[in-house]
């Protein structure tokens, strides 16, 4: 993307219809370190590659608790992701409150894209700089969706964003379908593979992933470090590859299923937002 | 005519509101009991249609049990008017979660605990909304069946009662209730409660309703009357034996 002269304000639309400046938000989101979610019929899986900045310093956290059923992985600018997560969490409270109950995380969903598009038509505010996967339940089952800094949100079977998510989508298109149906296990070790495949390399330890899950009576917590490394020496042991179907649950990585991971083809000229 | 001083603002902010007419003093038009039960399938309600006058039994086709959503049943006791405004609260509540459209809809545990907030929120401004509420339903085969008073007051219970139900039904209730009524014995049951309550409170009325509501849907019973007896030997001379009475 290139500097134009449409792309100062939020509330100027380019000849080709386009605000720029979402995009640039959503540039925001491609800079900041890998989130990885993946959802079966009873439980989600959100896990996050830990970037510090030098050191001697702590990571980033990435992964917040936003009740007992909802949990949220962010990546883009931590700091807008916070206040949004601190807007959740509002939200999820005051609705227990006066309802007893937990706020289906279809609706949370939909008011925190109504409140990121707020931001991209108030020429004082700026859209936020962060990608939010919300994984969560409601009456129908286990659910994880994608919000944007457009104000858009997606449901998705598996998806990730971030830097070299790209290798972690390609994981998952090979084996989303089964996911559905995986056990609560199963599912864990797809997300510790597919978080894997971003690292390009690097050596896989428990002090840069963070790995958390929620199900149908379990409530949403985040694994603790001795049983994340359990679980990557488990499969390092057994060897380099998952296990079971790449190739039968991979017919055609292009026609995928509805709730196929997506974003694949980012800015090839058509708005991201179209998708 | 309006004294001025009555106009101007009230600087004791305990009362809620500027004037008093304001506020909810006392009731005008009141419904009497309502009484519910969990049965095998769901839940039944029985209530009487009478609207009271203060001590004049003035209107008597007064239905005091609605259904509110696909899960829910309440049933209200106390000022009639302010039934209504809370029908108003809870048609505006089940149109705001339709609008979602999204597979997720409000039960009885979301609609009690919502009318517990209003009850109370109002009770602290001491503006209360004048009812005694009972409220009921079914979600995914869950039974649910709770009350919230005028002030707030917030329980669940397998049989639950307003006003004088409290009184003369629930220790029938509480002997004679068991988890697996059949909907004919818990009709029956309830009607013994009723029969009881028109004997004993003179606010009754014997024109009454019985709702039910299952994972099938909500019914409203058409009125009826329940049969009577006065004929007992208690009701003759009832002031045999004691002094000084008439």
């Amino acid at each position: 993307m290139f500097r134009n002269q449409y792309d100062t304000d939020v509330t100027t639309w380019s000849p080709a219809g386009r605000l720029f400046q979402v995009e640039y938000a959503m540039e925001a989101v491609k800079q900041g370190s890998a989130a990885i979610g993946l959802r079966s019929k009873t439980h989600v899986v959100l896990a996050s590659v830990n970037k510090a900045s030098s050191e001697l310093s702590s990571h980033q956290k990435k992964i917040f608790k936003v009740d007992d059923h909802i949990g949220v992985a962010i990546a883009g600018l931590t700091a807008d992701g916070r206040v949004l997560s601190r807007y959740m969490r509002n939200e999820c409270i005051n609705y227990s409150y006066t309802y007893e109950s937990p706020l289906p995380v279809g609706r949370l969903v939909v008011q925190l894209a109504d409140k990121a598009q707020v931001c991209t038509q108030r020429s004082w505010k700026r859209p936020y700089g962060v990608g939010l996967l919300v994984g969560g339940l409601d009456e129908s089952g286990a659910h994880l969706y994608y919000n944007c800094p457009s104000g858009n949100y997606f449901e998705y079977q598996a998806f990730a964003i971030g830097s070299r998510s790209q290798a972690a989508k390609t994981y998952l298109e090979r084996k989303f379908e089964s996911f559905m149906d995986s056990s609560r296990e199963d599912l864990i070790k797809d997300a510790l593979f597919a978080l894997r495949e971003t690292l390009q390399g690097e050596k896989m330890t428990s002090s840069i992933c963070t790995i958390s899950i929620l199900g149908a009576g379990e409530a949403f917590h985040v694994l603790d470090q001795e049983t994340v490394q359990r679980l990557i020496n488990e499969f390092e042991v057994v060897g380099e590859e998952p296990p079971a179907d790449d190739e039968a649950a991979a017919p055609d990585a292009e026609a995928a299923a509805p709730d196929a991971a997506e974003g694949a083809a980012p800015d090839q000229g058509a708005a991201p937002m179209d998708i | 005519m309006m004294n001025l001083a009555d106009s101007a603002p009230v600087t004791n902010n305990l009362l809620g509101s500027e004037a008093d007419s304001q506020r909810t003093l006392y009731p005008y038009v009141t419904g009497t009991s309502v009484i519910g039960i969990k049965y095998k399938d769901g839940i039944l309600f029985a209530a009487d249609m009478g609207g009271s006058y203060g001590s004049t039994l003035r209107y008597k086709s007064v239905e005091r049990l609605k259904s509110v959503g696909k899960h829910s049943v309440i049933g209200a006791s106390g000022e009639i008017s302010d039934f209504q405004e809370i029908m108003r609260y809870l048609d505006e509540l089940i149109l705001y979660d339709n609008m979602w459209d999204d597979g997720n809809s409000v039960g009885p545990k979301e609609v009690h605990n919502y009318l517990t907030r209003v009850m109370y929120n109002r009770r602290n401004k001491f503006n209360p909304l004048w009812n005694s509420l009972v409220l009921g339903g079914i979600k995914n085969g869950q039974k649910y069946l709770g009350t919230v008073s005028m002030i707030g007051v917030n329980y669940v219970d397998d049989h639950v009662a307003t006003g004088f139900g409290n009184h003369l039904a629930r220790p029938i209730l509480r002997d004679e209730w068991h988890e697996n009524l059949t909907y004919e014995e818990g009709v029956k049951l309830l009607e013994k409660c009723m029969r009881v309550l028109l004997y004993r409170d003179r606010s009754a009325v014997n024109k009454l309703q019985i709702a039910k509501i299952t994972d099938e849907g909500f019914t409203l019973s058409e009125p009826y009357s329940l049969k009577t007896f006065w004929d007992f030997n208690a009701f003759k001379n009832p002031t045999l034996g004691a002094e000084g009475s008439w």
